[in-house]
């Protein structure tokens, strides 16, 4: 009963495998990257995509309507509370400054002297999109802190 | 079929001891708890690899519980870390740490060089 027989079996074989190995690269990421947000972005590979992948091949091989519908409240739970875990963790991680500022190149959330961010928010609508590293350019120039080149 | 099970369950495996290892070095908090949330995604996905492979649905009501525990456990750790700000500077930052963990290290590893 629990062998590989018909073509749609192999195809939830192979999303099982595929779904693992979103869960090794998960492993690897969080061992190699350099700071949280870093480790964050490699550890929410499996937790939507891999998981999709994983209840959507276990739901064709399990065959049965009440497991299907378990496994797609598995999925939709993880897809509402992904976003929401890690968004509260990065704001923690921000905060608490375990962020690697040398690795940056924009950090629109600092602000005083150093701030990267040009717009304030009272901007029209319709404003241009934000360019942070040529709009920053041209706001230092304006300054006097860089000459003209 | 025995290729499947050995391959799967490696993947997972060596994914979760990856996973722990990040756990145990840290090196602070908010890396142990994304170690951990990652580490009980990969035991879910274990558990529904399980489930499809032997078709064993047993298991699935567990997967509801260790997608909400994963959850709500890193959700209360993150507001916990977030209730320790005691005060903040005008930036918006509070005055704990003075920087990561890991710059500050990666800073002395430059210096060393």
């Amino acid at each position: 009963m629990s062998e590989v027989q018909t073509a749609a079996d192999v195809l939830a074989v192979v999303l099982l495998l595929l779904g693992a190995f979103l869960c090794l690269t998960a492993g690897l990421g969080l061992v190699r990257f350099p700071d949280v947000l870093t480790r964050m972005h490699a550890g929410t590979k499996p937790q939507v995509l891999g998981v999709l992948l994983i209840m959507v091949g276990a739901a064709i091989r399990l065959q049965g309507w009440s497991a299907t519908w378990m496994l797609l409240l598995v999925a939709v739970f993880q897809m509402l509370t992904a976003p929401v875990s890690a968004h509260m963790i990065s704001r923690v991680a921000y905060r608490r400054r375990h962020v690697r500022r040398d690795r940056l190149f924009v950090d629109e959330l600092r602000t005083g002297e150093a701030s990267d961010r040009l717009y304030r928010g009272d901007e029209p609508a319709d404003a241009p999109p934000e360019e942070p590293a040529r709009a920053l350019v041209e706001s230092r120039r304006e300054d006097g802190d860089l000459a003209p080149d | 079929m025995t290729v499947v099970y050995w391959l799967a369950y490696g993947l997972l495996g060596v994914g979760a001891l990856l996973a722990l290892v990040r756990l145990g070095i840290g090196p602070s908090l908010l890396d142990r708890v994304v170690a951990t949330d990652t580490l009980l995604v990969i035991i879910a996905a274990g558990l529904a690899v399980h489930a499809g492979l032997q078709r064993d649905p047993t298991v699935v009501p567990v997967l509801v519980v260790v997608s909400l525990l994963a959850f709500v456990g890193s959700v209360s750790v993150a507001r916990y870390i977030g209730g320790m700000l005691v005060s903040s500077t005008g930036d918006g930052q509070d005055v704990g740490l003075p920087e990561a963990g890991e710059e500050r290290i990666a800073r002395s590893l430059e210096a060393d060089r």
